[in-house]
């Protein structure tokens, strides 16, 4: 397990413009597995995530993690829905977050070439990465965020406006990356792909923890209507 | 109409021959205004860059004013140097008056302003698009800065131009501080005007066109090796 874990957070808030978006939540996660975040549009999913990870201002509570905060942001990354491109090739988006630890210039581009070998993106090492595909982008974004080797990576949504070969794709990367110990929590709206990939499930509702356990018994025998309501497919609000 | 034919004839004539004066005059101009733009860009850029990315109290305001000194007139510029390196003034033991250095710290303050604010609505957009992405890296400041000043440095080149064609066709500051003397800070603009008082119109105007050719040809240079308009580069 990670010194980043466990991660515990106990009644934390996030606001906007007075707005609760989040909270208050208490959840505790430890350093294994896959965890992902359920809930219909609006209920707080990315907001979430955006507290954990910290880019998001914690307006009441606190999060705490096994190493101290800074710690802990070196130690994690974050993929977007819609992938942040530098306006780089994509052998330089890659080295990028390597050159910013001070990893010699070299070193750097040796493990891009290798990374990009990995996702499948070596025949386009040296092209502009704004110009690839959505799925490349994505494959891109996501090899950008795991090249530091994180204890921890966030990503929300992060098949949303893929394919399905590229959804199979960046599952692969994903299923790899947990096999080398990273622990992923994203969020989805893609049922199928919860019930792949997820080891404990989050269900959000009204930016509240509604549920909350090991995917098996929530996705077998969930325990509020609301979750039962929204595995089935109805409106949930 | 003669005295434009003239002055075309005239400066193909100036130029054909390698006329000495006209090359000193002219390299006299680029040196001038290629040392400010430098001294300028060090300045303006990571200035541009730190208004993009710091969020201050008065953040709007420095970027209000330095919006509005982009029209900073050069002769007033002209008259605050001039009185500062005159020998009465906090810096008049450097002797600095009346010297290419003097015209060069003219220029610079000139195109200062209008250098960072283009630069700054570049990064400003830039910053827009990485800011997710940069904050969640947990990047320092300087860090961000020399992202975006790299990223973006095609659109630099665009403000750095606007700098260079300012201050290459700049005449009312640098003739305070310079006072247009020859063989010493006699440089295009200068020479223009000199000769436009004189009544030669027709080398003036001689002038005038190499002033552009100049301008026309560092530019494109300039294009050329940033590459900026070739495709796919995005």
């Amino acid at each position: 397990m990670s010194e980043l874990f466990p991660l515990s957070v106990k009644g934390a808030v996030t606001r906007r413009h007075g707005k609760v978006l989040v909270g208050p939540v208490d959840l505790e996660l430890d350093g294994a597995g896959t965890c992902v975040i359920l809930g219909p549009n609006g209920a707080g999913k990315t907001s979430l995530l955006r507290l954990l990870h910290g880019t998001a201002r914690l307006h009441a509570g606190e999060i705490t993690w096994g190493c101290g905060t800074e710690a802990a942001r070196n130690a994690q990354a974050f993929v977007f829905q819609r992938p942040v491109m530098l306006r780089r090739s994509v052998g330089e988006n890659l080295a990028y977050p390597l050159r910013l630890r001070g990893t010699p210039r070299t070193e750097a581009r040796a493990r891009a070439r290798d990374w990009a070998a990995r996702v499948g993106l070596s025949g386009l090492f040296d092209r502009q990465a704004t110009v690839l595909s959505g799925g490349e982008q994505q494959k891109l974004a996501t090899a950008r965020a795991l090249i530091g080797d994180p204890g921890l990576l966030f990503l929300d949504e992060p098949t949303a406006s893929l394919d399905g070969r590229a959804t199979r794709e960046m599952e692969e990367i994903l299923a790899k990356a947990r096999a080398n110990g990273t622990r992923l929590v994203l969020s989805t709206h893609d049922m199928g792909q919860a019930r792949r990939l997820a080891d404990r499930v989050i269900f959000l509702l009204g930016g509240k923890v509604h549920e909350e356990g090991a995917a098996e018994g929530f996705f077998s025998a969930p325990r509020t209507p609301e979750a039962q309501a929204f595995l089935k497919g109805d409106i949930v609000e | 109409m003669i005295d434009l034919w003239e002055g075309l004839r005239q400066a193909f004539w100036l130029v054909a021959t390698a006329d000495p004066e006209l090359a000193e005059i002219a390299l006299r101009s680029l040196r001038i205004t290629l040392s400010a733009l430098v001294l300028a860009c060090l300045i303006a850029l990571p200035l541009a860059a730190l208004l993009a990315v710091k969020r201050f109290r008065l953040r709007r305001t420095v970027i209000a004013i330095l919006n509005a000194l982009m029209g900073l007139p050069p002769v007033v510029v002209g008259l605050v140097v001039y009185v500062i390196l005159s020998r009465s003034g906090p810096l008049g033991a450097l002797g600095l008056l009346f010297t290419p250095t003097a015209m060069i710290i003219a220029q610079m303050i000139v195109i200062v302003p209008l250098i960072a604010s283009i630069a700054h609505q570049s990064l400003r957009e830039l910053w827009h698009e990485y800011h997710d992405l940069l904050i969640s890296m947990n990047v320092t400041q300087g860090q961000k800065m020399r992202t975006l000043l790299w990223d973006a440095r095609r659109a630099l080149l665009t403000a750095a131009l606007a700098g260079f064609g300012r201050g290459i066709g700049e005449v009312g500051a640098i003739m305070i501080v310079g006072g247009n003397i020859d063989h010493v800070t006699r440089v295009l603009t200068t020479a223009i005007a000199l000769e436009t008082g004189k009544g030669e119109f027709a080398l003036a105007l001689a002038l005038g066109f190499v002033l552009i050719a100049l301008a026309i040809a560092v530019n494109l240079t300039i294009h050329w090796l940033g590459q900026t308009e070739r495709e796919g580069r995005w």
